[in-house]
């Protein structure tokens, strides 16, 4: 098992292993706290999914905590709450994960959970039908957050083709209609080891962990991984609006701009923009939900320093394929959208003409660089960062940030703004509130 | 190496000449600090009248100071990549950030300066007015906000602090001046009542006297900590519901008043609260109701236990068709816990996840802060992160039935649902 060695200053080797059945390995040392987190990374999410089963693999994931072969229904719970343990799963767009962080003599069970997870998922007939209804009110109770509803039609919107297109969540009707067959078979073709990565982080010593990750996880075969759906969105000829008219309270707009994946030569001079733009949010899709410093910045200045607008948020994600750099406003009582989007149209192309100036580059930069520090505050979202870099692109992208941030120059910003920032290229949505349906009390 | 956890947290605590108490914790997880303040000037403060004004004032503290304007204070905190969060909770106003260590000291000098010498001006008044207002609609059209804030208004009645809007109404923040909000910055902040406390990569010394540095010479005392009233007892079962057009799921908020923080009754009914609706997906609830019958993505309880009597409160979110069933439910896993308590393989599972999640809780510099700063605030002792296993492994089945028995009955449940029109005017008696 030969293992290679990623080294950063001031920060333990990653070390990284690759089983014959095709499982790769990461193992970080970090003796911060008596914690071990363990993740095991899925290269599947919804933009593998085929029509007619959109939501499929978001519903898999829920099944898959459902018990398995030596891990009884019965016994999932409390599995690894007695070890003072969390544990948690995701789906997006590229990817599909699992994790426990728990105290380090849990590692062998959670390295268990999971190598059950990847090989003897029950999926019982009873338990799909139960899981059903329980996805359907996850998907209706973000039907009750008009943003939510708002990113669904901009995203839909702008991928006409690509898998990006539909919510990760899954239409209605293909939830209504999906079978345990369905779910069962997609679960057998896509966790297999040579489509995953596991991911130790923590009070674990490395050779020890990478040993019992071998015992665990070698003897699962590997599969055979079908072709990838490989639609290309095609190149967008002009702007594309949608309207999104319900009872509510308050109006939001949608700006969404087609953006360079994470490997892309822009993505990082896009990412010092949107800093500059609306603050930097760091590069952590779990821990992004954190207040950005924006208060200096173009778009709070032009949107919520002049009263159009109560907040402003912008987002560009890691991402495999190109998706999107978001800018999400909430419009003040009263305040029209045509008035948000005409103040941010102007400032945009400021920026556009102008570029940022050399002070907003370099806080950017600085913001950027301060929250890749912040984010880097547990093992659960340092071994996070790791395997999510690797299923978008490669763990060496996450390692390179710093540089590759370092090495932007003012110009490359000036540049992304005037080739993404683009009306030709965006997707505008407006969330306008039906305000004569309004709550009564009983 | 031993870590902070195995040895147990050590943090310094020293009061200044002003009354303020500041605690240190160091810790060498990264190169960052946070820092977390706190003053008795919360929602609970406010008058019927002027409900929002503590909110209001926490918006409009950090936008200019007689050193500083809104755009200095802008550039100084985004030039460090520092978001400067300031809030309110019913008891207290809060302002907390997270730093590089390089940039501790120029952050206290801030904190100091925003908390001593705000002006209030006119024109980030007006701006911030405009946003809280928005954020109020948009409150009023989520279920979940609607059904938590009236669940509050039923289990505290009558003006009690913890019954109403801590965002105020429309008609109140629009009411609010900036004499107000001068007035009440006035009277209740104040150095005396000032907890400080500091966790990251600096020397406690250090960070000690950098913070006495920035609040020297403050010696304005605080107002009177918030005192909240009794809540009544013999509450009947009471039902309401809102309904909202256009909405997919209705939110539930099922929920009574327990006890104050200093009860003797705190851990078992963390205990109790765990087994009925965290433990794993949402404890006994989530069994039932998730689990089994496939109703919620989410149902939980939550136990907040404060200065004044704490709710218990459960919460889910379920298709409107089964608004009814769910609220059975519930009411079947309040009677069964309350007549039989808890089992004695829950009890112990519960207690082992507590004591053992401690060290997750104490990994982060924000997750030590928040814990010191309660620790010190409830007068629990430097120590209690060392004592805390022993007080929960204590309790006894008996505890835990014994406030199940006393706190919860369907009979004097509280319940509130906002959600589309089709669950609209339905009565559990």
């Amino acid at each position: 098992m030969p293992v290679t060695e990623t080294a950063l200053a001031g920060v333990p080797a990653l070390r990284r292993t690759q089983l014959d059945n095709g499982l790769t390995i990461f193992v970080q040392e970090m003796r911060t706290a008596p914690l071990a987190s363990v993740w095991c990374w899925y290269k599947v999410g919804s933009k593998d999914e085929r029509a007619g089963q959109t939501g499929v693999s978001h519903w898999v994931e829920h099944m898959n905590f459902k018990g398995t072969t030596h891990i009884p229904r019965e016994q999932v719970k409390g599995i690894i709450e007695q070890f003072g343990g969390s544990w948690n799963g995701y789906t997006w767009i590229d990817q599909t994960t699992y994790l426990e962080t728990a105290i380090t003599s849990a590692l062998d069970r959670m390295l268990f959970i999971e190598a059950e997870r990847m090989s003897n998922g029950l999926y019982h007939p009873d338990d799909c039908e139960s899981e059903r209804t329980v996805i359907i009110s996850e998907l209706e109770g973000g039907d009750n957050d008009p943003e939510q509803l708002l990113d669904t039609e901009v995203t839909a919107a702008a991928f006409k083709a690509h898998g990006y297109h539909h919510p990760t969540i899954g239409w209605r009707s293909d939830l209504e209609s999906m079978t345990r067959d369905d779910l069962y078979g997609y679960y057998r073709t896509w966790y297999v080891p040579n489509n995953a990565a596991l991911v130790i982080v923590g009070d674990v010593d490395a050779d020890d962990a990478f040993r019992k990750a071998e015992r665990h996880f070698a003897g699962i075969q590997a599969g055979s991984l079908p072709k990838r759906v490989s639609t290309v969105e095609p190149e967008q000829f002009g702007e594309r609006r949608v309207k999104v008219s319900r009872p509510g309270t308050t109006a939001y707009l949608k700006l969404a701009w087609r953006a360079p994946d994470v490997r892309s030569a822009d993505f990082h001079p896009l990412l010092v923009l949107d800093a500059a733009l609306t603050g930097a949010k760091g590069i952590n899709l779990w821990a992004s939900f954190r207040n950005p410093p924006q208060r200096s910045t173009r778009l709070y200045r032009a949107l919520v320093d002049t009263g159009l607008a109560s907040s402003v948020f912008g987002a560009l994600l890691p991402t495999e394929q190109p998706f999107l750099y978001s800018l999400s406003c909430t419009a003040t009582s009263g305040t029209p959208l045509a008035a948000i989007e005409e103040a941010t149209d102007k400032a945009l192309a400021d920026v556009r003409d102008n570029g940022i100036t050399p002070q907003e580059f370099e806080r950017a930069r600085h913001q950027l660089r301060a929250r890749l520090v912040f984010e880097a505050d547990s093992v659960t979202n340092i071994a996070h960062q790791i395997g999510y870099f690797h299923t978008v692109a490669d763990v060496d992208v996450y390692h390179g940030l710093e540089a590759a941030l370092a090495a932007v120059r003012l110009e490359d910003v000036a540049r992304v703004a005037r080739q993404c920032l683009v009306p030709s290229n965006r997707t505008v949505g407006w969330f306008e509130p039906l305000s004569d349906e309004l709550p009564r009390s009983a | 190496m031993a870590t902070l956890i195995h040895r147990g947290l050590s943090p310094l605590r020293r009061r200044l000449a002003s009354g303020s108490t500041v605690l240190v914790q160091q810790t060498a997880t990264h190169p960052a600090v946070t820092v977390f303040a706190t003053l008795p000037a919360g929602s609970g403060f406010d008058d019927d009248r002027l409900l929002g004004r503590s909110n209001f004032m926490a918006r409009v503290i950090d936008r200019g100071t007689e050193h500083r304007t809104a755009e200095q204070l802008a550039e100084d905190l985004d030039g460090r990549g520092v978001s400067l969060n300031v809030g309110v909770t019913r008891h207290l106003l809060s302002m907390s950030c997270t730093c590089l260590a390089e940039d501790l000291q120029p952050m206290l000098d801030i904190f100091a300066d925003v908390l001593r010498y705000p002006t209030f001006p006119p024109e980030q008044i007006e701006r911030r007015r405009a946003t809280i207002i928005t954020g109020i609609r948009q409150d009023e059209d989520n279920p979940a906000a609607v059904a938590i804030e009236g669940l509050m208004r039923l289990v505290y009645p009558d003006g009690h602090p913890y019954g109403r809007p801590a965002r105020g109404t429309v008609e109140s923040v629009e009411r609010i001046t900036r004499d107000d909000l001068v007035d009440f910055h006035r009277t209740q902040v104040g150095a005396s009542a000032l907890r400080l406390v500091i966790v990251g990569d600096v020397d406690p010394e250090r960070a000690f006297d950098e913070a006495s540095a920035a609040f020297a010479e403050w010696d304005v005392p605080s107002g009177p900590p918030l005192r909240p009233p009794q809540v009544p007892t013999g509450q009947r079962r009471v039902h309401h519901s809102t309904a909202m057009p256009g909405k997919a799921q209705s939110d539930i908020a099922y929920g009574f008043a327990t006890i104050r923080r200093p009860d003797h009754r705190y851990f078992p009914l963390t205990l109790l609260n765990n087994v009925l609706g965290q433990y794993a997906l949402g404890g006994r609830l989530g069994d039932n109701i998730r689990e089994r019958q496939g109703m919620a993505y989410y149902v939980f309880s939550s136990f907040d236990a404060n200065v004044g009597e704490g709710p218990l409160v459960i919460r889910a979110g379920v298709n409107p068709v089964n608004v009814e069933r769910t609220i059975r439910a519930i009411d079947d896993e309040i009677a069964k816990v309350a007549r039989d308590g808890v089992t004695p393989d829950e009890l112990a599972d519960s207690k082992r996840y507590l004591i053992g999640s401690m060290p997750r809780t104490l990994e982060t510099n924000g997750g030590i802060a928040s814990f010191l700063h309660d620790a010190d605030y409830f007068d629990l002792g430097l120590d209690y992160d060392r004592r805390l296993p022993d007080l929960l492994d204590a309790v006894t089945l008996d505890d835990v039935h014994d406030v199940a028995r006393t706190f919860l009955s369907t009979d004097r449940a509280a319940i509130w649902v906002a959600g589309p029109p089709s669950s609209d005017g339905e009565s559990v008696a």
